[in-house]
């Protein structure tokens, strides 16, 4: 897994509620058998009109937002399907975090899988967050994993929960399977005890 | 001893390594996998140069992407091919039984895990996909995952988990008539909303939902994660070995009674507490009708498409008025009046037998109304077979709704079944998402009889005013 550093970047604000994972990438886009190129459907039937041209309302088409790469959101974010591609597309587009006072648990799982950071946050301090990305051109935040905390420079500055378990794993980049793999005397041990209920093919 | 929920004595039993503090290391004895999440999994493992560690527990079926027309025919659209031929190859590669096209067992992958009998009490399962929850139904923990963990569970048989809460749904009283199951969990959602659930584990309990059959259980345990929940269970009891018994992958003979003794005592314990509780009465549901694009986005088919004024915060105002634009639909309107162009009986929520035989008591002697398109997608080629040797193909098939081979079809539309857009479709699927059945499509979720009643009337009727028999 890639490590996740500490970055500043440029905000974009997708002002909504239960953003689901269909609208992050629409199944035309999972028939893909390869993690990469999906930045190109990321939420693609809200960039893109039935002929193929961008919808320029949309915030990731305004000039402003384009090169963003932390999206603040509203709550629940990530709902809906297991698909990880949701997150290997923001990943794909350029977002390296996702700041939200929700987000649905599989969602959330499958970003710390890969090295992509998301932020919950109270709804009052995603809301500010939100107002700057949309009254300020050119608004960037500061995340720093290490010390938990989100800065602007405009004064905010707040620090966020993550289970140290799974920051160990972000800083360091670890490969999740390498490490359970060093507990296969456990995994062994167990599977002794508990024999397959199913013949073996 | 302590009294112990079924979640706690499932979780318990699966530990395999656990630091205070940390995740806990589960073991998992079921892994189920299709076509479409698993494809980056197998690469990642040989690109790591590792193998499957227990293919004795995997089982794959096609399922996502495969055509519900002529199974004799090549599959038409390249990348739908290629994932198949994909797993094709996978699958034997890394030693796991694949239930391939024409297979007898192929089907939606929730379908056929308890069909199968592979699907028991007591145990973790795990499919890369969220709706993985219905396995549930059985007292067992099942739950969806990310292709990153469908890597991990190849490679490890274990996952990595924080524990969830756990939440009890109890509800008691009785289901009116043409009340369904697919109604109760609608119902619920409509009133915990899309993340009321979020991480927890649900069980449901209480005397309606010991009334209900293995087959009704499994459609409330299935659309738990629209309530944002890791998981949806149901305590074992009579009713779920009754199911089990005979089945191909289920023990057989002294080993099954054996089994079953094991599998009654993971039921929760009296006393046992959850981290929270919802209580409902059975007799406050009706029948329902989604109106927006999420599933708590519903009403009782009396009402009307709520005004989004009404609406108690901003936010919410915002998302009905967007919803009613995107479904094409006014404020005020009431929803006998809501017209449908396509109607898609299907899905892991309601494709079982059951579900079919609601709607053929529904479709017999009845025609599909001018202009609008339905079709029957079978959950498997077992449920399939099962429905035509009691004729509801023809029953279908003479009433002009059309009768496919099984898989997820319009559920999502990954493979040619899809809404064109605006095209209004009542679904017993569980997700109407923007786009979920096709870019631009209007999903309507409800139950297969009350789909099947959109059916012949052309629009969202009561299905209480409907003359309707049940088959024998
Ligand atoms: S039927 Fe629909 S919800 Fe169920 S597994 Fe298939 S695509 Fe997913």
């Amino acid at each position: 897994m890639r490590a996740f550093r500490n970055f500043t970047g440029l905000v974009a604000p997708l002002d909504k509620n239960n953003v689901d994972t269909d609208q992050i990438i629409p199944k035309q886009f999972l028939k893909a058998v390869v993690r990469t190129g999906l930045g190109a459907g990321l939420f693609f039937s809200w960039r893109f009109g039935a002929d193929g041209a961008e919808i320029p309302d949309f915030v990731l088409n305004q000039a402003r937002y384009r090169g963003a790469s932390i999206l603040v959101a509203g709550a629940n974010f990530g709902c809906g399907s297991s698909r990880e591609h949701a997150v290997w597309a923001l990943d794909d587009y350029g977002f390296r975090a996702v700041i939200a006072p929700s987000f649905a648990d599989i969602f959330r799982n499958n970003c710390l899988k890969n090295g992509f950071l998301p932020v919950a946050l109270e709804a009052s301090v995603v809301r500010r967050i939100m107002d700057g990305a949309i009254e300020r051109e050119g608004y960037r935040l500061a995340i720093d994993l290490e010390g938990q905390v989100v800065a602007d420079e405009h004064g905010l500055r707040e620090s966020f929960g993550i289970e140290p378990f799974y920051k160990q794993r972000l800083l360091e980049g670890l490969d999740d399977i390498g490490l359970t793999l060093a507990h296969s005397k456990e995994i062994e041990a167990y599977e002794r005890a508990h024999p397959s209920p199913y013949p073996t093919p | 001893m302590t009294a112990k929920t079924l979640f706690e004595k499932i979780w318990d039993e699966h530990v395999v390594y656990q630091e205070s503090g940390q995740p806990t290391l589960l073991y998992i004895d079921l892994h189920l996998i299709h076509e479409v999440t698993s494809p980056q999994a197998f690469e990642g493992l040989r690109t790591a140069g590792r193998k499957v560690r227990a293919p004795e527990r995997t089982f794959g079926t096609l399922d996502h992407n495969v055509p519900t027309t002529d199974r004799t025919l090549p599959i038409s659209d390249p990348e739908s091919a290629a994932q198949v031929e994909a797993m094709q190859r996978n699958c034997p590669e890394f030693g796991i039984p694949l239930f391939a096209l024409g297979a007898r067992e192929q089907g939606i992958v929730h379908v056929i895990g308890p069909e199968l009998g592979l699907t028991q009490p007591g145990m973790t399962i795990v499919c890369g996909d969220s709706h993985t929850s219905t396995h549930g139904a059985f007292g067992a923990l099942a739950f969806g995952v990310g292709t990153s963990e469908v890597e991990h569970v190849l490679a490890t048989q274990c996952l990595w988990q924080v524990k969830p809460k756990t939440l009890e749904i109890w509800v008691e009283g009785r289901l009116g008539p043409g009340v369904t199951a697919k109604d109760l969990i609608l119902g619920i959602i409509g009133k915990i909303k899309t993340d009321g659930a979020t991480g927890h584990a649900i069980e449901y309990r209480g005397p309606t939902i010991s009334a209900l059959s293995m087959e009704e259980r499994m459609t409330v345990c299935n659309m738990s994660i629209e309530a944002g929940a890791r998981a949806g269970m149901v305590s074992p009891d009579e009713k779920t070995v009754d199911y089990l018994r005979g089945r191909r992958y289920a023990p057989q003979g002294a080993a099954f009674e054996r089994a079953a003794q094991r599998w009654l005592s993971f039921g929760t314990d009296p006393g046992a507490r959850f981290d929270s509780s919802h209580r409902f009465q059975a007799e406050q549901f009706a029948p329902q009708v989604t109106w927006g694009t999420n599933p708590a986005m519903v009403v009782e088919v009396t009402g009307k498409v709520p005004d989004p004024k009404t609406m108690p915060d901003e936010a919410s105002r915002a998302a009905a008025a967007r919803a009613l634009e995107y479904m094409g639909l006014t404020a005020g309107t009431p929803i006998t009046e809501v017209k449908v162009d396509r109607v898609f009986i299907g899905s892991c929520t309601n494709s079982r037998l059951s579900d079919l035989k609601a709607a053929a008591a529904v479709a017999r002697g009845r025609n599909v109304a001018r202009g609008v398109h339905a079709m029957v997608v079978p959950g498997s080629q077992q449920v399939k077979a099962e429905a035509e040797a009691l004729g509801l193909d023809r029953i279908f098939k003479e009433a002009g709704f059309e009768w496919r081979e099984s898989g997820c079809s319009m559920c999502l539309g990954m493979n040619p079944d899809i809404l064109k857009p605006q095209e209004r479709c009542a679904s017993t699927s569980n997700r109407n998402f923007e786009g979920r059945q096709g870019p631009g499509g209007r999903t309507h979720l409800v139950s297969p009889a009350m789909a099947a009643a959109a059916a012949v009337e052309g629009h969202f009727v009561d299905l209480r005013e409907l003359d309707v028999k049940p088959l024998g």
